[in-house]
C-alpha cells in the first residue's frame, strides 16, 4: 500500500468587511463585546422573527467567486441545515446546498499556488454563503475539564463564506500555502480581515494511502493547519506501523496541546434535513451586478506578484511569497519605496522576518509593528554603510521581531560591525604579534588564514565583517612574504 | 345575527368598527363606557367560553384608551378592542401559542401587524386561545383548555383561531386577528358565524407571527361584519421590509368594495370536487341557496372539475409538517420558554426533557412526520414530490381564474362538531380542512362569510379568487351578508 497523502479543505471565512450580520441589523464586529449584548430577536431566533438578507453579502461572494475563477449561479437560494446544538439559536443554520436542484452561490474554480518554485493548481468545489453560530465558552478552556459551559450569541448570524476544495493537496505544506494564498486573496478583495481571531477557520479531511478519511476540525490559521496535518500523518502512520487500522472519524485540533483528539460530537452527516428556506425567496444574481463587481476588482495576488517582481527586480519566488500576505506585501512595497534596496528588504522579510514569526507564533501585525518600515530602513542604511554586516543584520532582525529591540539602540550600545579599517588594522597587528607561528603557517598554507581571521573576530566579539578582515590579513601576509 | 352573549346586553357590545369610531370621534368619553361594556361581557361569559388565554386588566386598557384620546390619533380603528391570536408576538404581553413550551414567554417585540393596529388607533384587549402552535381545527389542541362555540356550548368553535373567532362572535372584542395555514381563520369564522379573511400570501407581513408552516401561514382579520374585515385588512396589509416574503404592493381602500351591489358582473366557478362526497346535505342546501341569491344579482355560476384538488390534503400535510418540524426546532428551553434544570445534565438530556414536556401530542406527531419526510433518502419521494404537485395545483388555479373571476364553496363540509367528536381521529380531523387547504397551497386569498343557519348553527360560505382579489371577495361577501339578514 502506498502512503500517498490526500487532503481536502473546507474553509470558513467571516465576511468581516460587512457592517452588519447576514440576516439582521446587529454589528458584524462582535469582538470585545460583553457576552450576549450584540444580539436582537432575529439572531436569537425568538418566536416569530424572520431573516432579511444583507444584500451586500452577495457582492462580496461574487467578488470571491470571480477571484477564484468560479462559476456564479443565476440566483441565491438559501436552505435550512438542521442539527441540534446549543450554539445554534434556531437549531438550524441558514446555509446553501448543491443537491435537489438547489445551488450554492458559486461552483468550480481554481487557485494556483507556488510550492517551492513549482506551480500547482488547486480546484475549488463550491462557495456557500451561510450564517455563523454562537460561541460556547468553557470556563476551564476544555470540554472535559469544565463542569458547565457558557454560551455567547454575539457571533450568531455573522456572514460566512464556506469555500470547499477538491482533495488536491498532497502535503501539509501545500495545504498551508493554499490557505495563505486564499487569505491573501480575501484580504486583497477587502472581503475579510483574516488576522482577526476566529475570522478564518479550516476543517481538513485527510486520508493516507487510500485508508479511511479523517476530518480535523477547529483549525485557526495556516500555521496550525500545517501542524495539525503533520501531527495527524504521524499519528496515522504510527497506528499503521503497529498493525492497527485507521477509523473514519472526526477529530479536533487542540492548538494548546499541539495534537488532534477524537471529537465527542456524533457524526451527523446525511441527517441535516436540508430544504429550501421558505422565509427567503431566491434572489437573482444579475449580469449587471457581476459586471459591476468584475470591473471594480482590485489587484489580486497573482498579478501583484508579477508587477512587484518586475517593478522591484526581486525575482519571481520572492514575489510569490510576499503576496501570500497582503499586509506583508504592503509593508514591503512601502519600505522599498521609502528607502530603496528592494532586493535586501524582500530577502530580509521572506528569509528572516517570516521565519521568526513562524517559530515564535507571533502575529504578522505585531511583527510589522516591531520591524516597522522605519526600523527596516535604518537597518538597510547601516548595512549599506558597513556599520552592520549581513550576519549582524540578521541578528538585528531576530531581536527586533522577538524582543522588539530598536536597531538604533543596538547601534548606540556599540553592537556594530567594525567598519573602520584603521581600527581593524590595529587589531590585526595585535593578532599577528601574538601568533607568530600561525602567521608563518599562513604564509606557507593559505588555508591556515582562517585561524587568524577567527582570532580577529574573537577580539571584536564578532562585530567585524569577516570579508573585510580576510582582505586585510591577505594584504598584510603579502607584505610579510615580500620581506 | 349574534349569539346570546351579545344580544343579552345592550347594542353597544356588537358595534361595528366604523360605528364605534364615529361615536368616539363625536364623544371621546364614549370609549370608556364601551370598554366597560365589553369587559362586562367578558366577566359574564368568558369563564364558560374560554376564548382568551390572556385578557389584559381593564385598568391597563382604560389607560391605553386615555392615552389614545389624548394623542387624538383617532385612525380607522379608533378605540376598537382587538383580540389577538396567541401566536402573534406582542411586546410585554405573554405569547404562548397555547403551548406549555411558551407558557411564560413574554416577547420583547411587537409583530408588524400589532404596530400597525396600534398606529391605527386600535387597542389590544387580550390574547386568544388556539390549537397549540396552530396545529388543529377545533381549538381542542390547546394545552390549556378548549374554547367553546358561543352558538352551542357543546360544540367546538373551529380552529386553530377558535379563540379569536369565539371572542368576536360573543362580543368579547370588536374584532380579532387570526392566522391561517390551512383554514385556521376560515373554519372558525364559519363555525362561529363571523367573517374571516385569509389574505393573498405576502399581502400581510408575517413578522412576529410564530411560524407553523412558513410558506402557507398568513395573518388575517376576523370580524362580525364584512366591513370590519375590510377595515382591518386595510390597516394590516402592505409591504414590510422585515418580511422577505412580503410583496411590494400598497394597501388598498378595501372599504370601498363593501357595497350592496356587485361592482362587476362576476363569473363565479364552483369546483365540483369541493361540493361532492363528504359535504353535509344541510350545508349544501345553504350553499345552493347562496348561489341562487348571487345569480339573482345577474352573476353567472358554473361548475368545473379540478381532479388534482384531491391531492391537496396529502400535499398540504407533507409540506406543513416538514416546515413545522424545522420551525419548531428552536424550542429547546435554553433562551426562552419552558426551562429545565441544567446542572449535572448533558445538554441533550435537557433538550429531550424540554421537548417531551413542552409539546403536546399533535405537535409531536407533526414534528415527527415532518422530520421523517425531510430525511435523507425520503426527501425526494415526499417533500420534493409534494412541492411539484403544489406547483401543478397552483397552475390549475391560474387556468381557472383566466375563465372565472371568483369561486365559491362551503367553508367546511360539515356543521361544527361536538367537543371530542373528531379530535381523536386525525384523518377525520384533517378532512375538516378539505376545502380550505388548497387555497393556502396556491397562496390565494379567501374568506368565509355566514350564508345561513341550520338549527341555530351558522354555515360558512367560502369565497376565493386569484391573487390580490380581496376587494372582489369582500364585495361578494357583502352581497351574501346582506341576503342573510
Ligand atoms: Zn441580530
Amino acid at each position: 500500500m502506498s502512503d500517498e497523502v490526500v487532503i481536502g479543505l473546507e474553509v470558513h471565512v467571516q465576511i468581516t468587511s460587512l457592517r452588519t450580520k447576514l440576516f439582521c441589523g446587529c454589528s458584524s464586529n462582535y469582538r470585545d463585546r460583553p457576552p450576549n449584548t450584540n444580539v436582537c430577536p432575529v439572531c436569537l431566533g425568538l418566536p416569530g422573527v424572520l431573516p432579511v438578507l444583507n444584500e451586500k453579502a452577495i457582492e462580496k461572494a461574487v467578488a470571491v467567486a470571480l477571484a477564484l475563477n468560479s462559476k456564479i449561479s443565476e440566483k441565491i437560494v438559501f436552505v435550512r441545515k438542521h442539527y441540534f446544538y446549543p450554539d445554534l439559536p434556531k437549531n438550524y443554520q441558514i446555509s446553501q446546498y448543491d443537491r435537489y436542484g438547489l445551488v450554492p452561490v458559486a461552483t468550480g474554480g481554481r487557485v494556483v499556488i507556488d510550492v517551492g518554485g513549482l506551480s500547482k493548481t488547486v480546484r475549488i468545489r463550491r462557495i456557500n454563503i451561510e450564517e455563523d453560530t454562537g460561541r460556547i465558552v468553557y470556563p476551564e478552556k476544555t470540554v472535559l475539564g469544565s463542569k458547565y459551559a457558557l454560551i455567547d450569541y454575539n457571533r450568531a448570524g455573522v456572514a460566512l463564506l464556506e469555500i470547499v476544495t477538491e482533495p488536491d493537496f498532497r502535503s501539509p505544506r501545500e495545504a498551508r500555502i493554499f490557505l495563505e494564498k486564499l487569505a491573501s486573496i480575501l484580504e486583497h478583495l477587502d472581503v475579510a480581515d483574516t488576522s482577526l481571531e476566529g475570522a478564518m477557520r479550516a476543517d481538513a479531511n485527510i486520508s493516507i494511502g487510500g485508508r479511511a478519511r479523517v476530518e480535523i476540525k477547529n483549525i485557526g490559521s495556516p500555521r496550525d493547519l500545517e501542524k495539525a496535518l503533520s501531527y495527524e500523518i504521524t499519528r496515522q502512520l504510527n497506528i499503521v506501523k503497529s498493525g492497527g487500522t485507521i477509523e473514519r472519524e472526526t477529530r479536533h485540533w487542540i492548538k494548546e496541546r499541539g495534537m488532534t483528539v477524537p471529537s465527542r460530537a456524533k457524526e451527523l452527516e446525511g441527517e441535516y434535513r436540508y430544504f429550501p428556506d421558505p422565509d427567503l425567496p431566491p434572489i437573482p444574481i444579475s449580469k449587471e451586478l457581476i459586471e459591476r463587481v468584475a470591473s471594480s476588482l482590485p489587484e489580486l495576488p497573482d498579478s501583484r506578484a508579477k508587477r512587484i517582481a518586475k517593478e522591484y527586480g526581486i525575482g519571481d519566488y520572492m514575489a510569490s511569497v510576499l503576496v501570500l500576505n497582503k499586509r506583508l506585501c504592503d509593508h514591503f512595497e512601502h519600505t522599498a519605496r521609502t528607502c530603496g534596496n528592494p532586493k535586501l528588504i524582500s530577502s530580509i522579510l521572506v528569509n528572516e522576518f517570516l521565519r521568526w514569526l513562524d517559530e515564535a507564533d507571533i502575529p504578522l501585525s505585531t511583527g510589522i509593528l516591531r520591524l516597522s518600515a522605519d526600523r527596516l530602513c535604518k537597518l538597510v542604511q547601516y548595512f549599506e554603510k558597513g556599520i552592520v554586516s549581513i550576519k549582524l543584520l540578521k541578528e538585528y532582525v531576530r531581536l527586533a521581531v522577538l524582543e522588539d529591540k530598536d536597531p538604533d539602540d543596538l547601534v548606540r550600545q556599540g553592537i556594530t560591525t567594525i567598519g573602520e579599517e584603521e581600527e581593524l588594522e590595529r587589531i590585526v597587528t595585535e593578532v599577528f604579534e601574538e601568533n607568530p607561528k600561525a602567521v608563518s603557517d599562513a604564509l606557507r598554507d593559505p588555508k591556515a588564514i582562517n585561524f587568524l581571521v577567527g582570532q580577529v573576530m574573537r577580539k571584536t566579539k564578532g562585530r567585524a565583517d569577516p570579508k573585510i578582515v580576510n582582505e586585510i590579513i591577505r594584504k598584510r601576509l603579502v607584505e610579510y612574504g615580500s620581506k | 345575527m349574534f349569539p346570546p352573549q351579545c344580544s343579552q346586553n345592550s347594542l353597544i357590545s356588537s358595534l361595528s368598527i366604523r360605528a364605534l369610531r364615529e361615536k368616539v370621534r363625536e364623544d371621546p368619553d364614549f370609549l370608556f363606557s364601551y370598554i366597560e361594556e365589553i369587559y362586562k361581557v367578558i366577566e359574564k361569559h368568558e369563564h364558560q367560553l374560554r376564548a382568551y388565554i390572556t385578557v389584559r386588566p381593564k385598568e391597563e386598557v382604560l389607560r391605553d384608551a386615555e392615552a389614545l384620546l389624548k394623542s387624538n390619533n383617532l385612525g380607522p380603528l379608533a378605540g376598537a378592542l382587538i383580540a389577538v391570536k396567541d401566536n402573534i408576538s406582542t411586546s410585554g404581553i405573554r405569547t404562548t401559542c397555547a403551548s406549555r413550551m411558551l407558557e411564560s414567554y413574554i416577547p420583547p417585540y411587537d409583530a408588524t401587524v400589532i404596530t400597525r393596529i396600534k398606529n391605527a388607533g386600535g387597542i389590544i384587549i387580550g390574547k386568544t386561545n388556539m390549537d397549540e402552535f396552530a396545529m388543529g381545527s377545533t381549538t381542542e389542541n390547546s394545552a390549556f383548555y378548549p374554547t367553546l362555540n358561543p352558538w352551542d356550548l357543546e360544540r367546538v368553535p373551529g380552529g386553530s383561531s377558535g379563540g379569536s373567532a369565539a371572542a368576536v362572535a360573543a362580543c368579547e372584542a370588536t374584532a380579532a386577528l387570526g392566522s391561517d395555514t390551512g383554514g385556521s381563520i376560515r373554519l372558525p369564522a364559519a363555525y362561529t358565524g363571523t367573517v374571516g379573511l385569509k389574505p393573498t400570501y405576502g399581502l400581510v407581513s408575517r413578522y412576529g407571527l410564530v411560524a407553523y408552516a412558513s410558506s402557507l401561514d398568513q395573518i388575517g382579520p376576523i370580524g362580525r361584519y364584512v366591513e370590519d374585515v375590510a377595515i382591518m385588512l386595510e390597516v394590516i396589509s402592505g409591504h414590510d421590509p422585515k418580511d422577505s416574503t412580503s410583496l411590494k404592493v400598497a394597501a388598498k381602500d378595501y372599504g370601498s368594495y363593501v357595497v350592496d351591489r356587485p361592482i362587476k358582473t362576476y363569473r363565479i366557478a364552483v369546483i365540483e370536487e369541493m361540493v361532492e362526497e363528504g359535504v353535509d346535505r344541510e350545508v349544501m342546501a345553504v350553499f345552493n341557496k347562496t348561489l341562487e341569491r348571487l345569480e339573482s344579482y345577474g352573476l353567472s355560476v358554473e361548475f368545473r372539475k379540478m381532479p388534482i384538488i384531491r391531492y391537496s390534503l396529502p400535499v398540504y400535510y407533507i409540506i406543513a409538517m416538514a416546515e413545522a418540524s424545522s420551525n419548531l426546532a428552536r424550542y429547546d428551553g435554553l433562551r426562552y420558554g419552558l426551562a429545565q434544570e441544567v446542572e449535572g445534565r448533558l445538554w441533550t438530556e435537557v433538550y429531550k426533557r424540554v421537548r417531551s414536556m413542552g409539546f403536546g401530542k399533535e405537535v409531536k406527531r407533526r414534528i415527527l412526520l415532518g422530520t421523517y419526510v425531510l430525511s435523507e433518502g425520503l426527501y425526494e419521494g415526499y417533500y420534493l414530490k409534494a412541492a411539484k404537485v403544489r406547483r401543478l395545483l397552483y397552475e390549475e388555479f391560474m387556468r381557472l381564474f383566466k375563465e372565472f373571476d371568483l369561486a365559491l364553496s362551503p367553508t367546511s363540509p360539515i356543521l361544527p362538531p361536538r367537543l371530542g367528536e373528531v379530535i381523536d381521529d386525525p384523518l377525520k380531523l384533517y378532512s375538516l380542512d378539505v376545502n380550505t387547504v388548497p387555497i393556502n397551497l396556491a397562496g390565494l386569498p379567501a374568506l368565509s362569510v355566514p350564508g345561513g343557519f341550520i338549527r341555530g348553527l351558522p354555515v360558512g360560505i367560502q369565497v376565493f379568487g386569484p391573487h390580490f382579489s380581496e376587494g372582489w371577495l369582500l364585495n361578494v361577501a357583502r352581497l351574501i351578508e346582506v341576503a342573510g339578514k
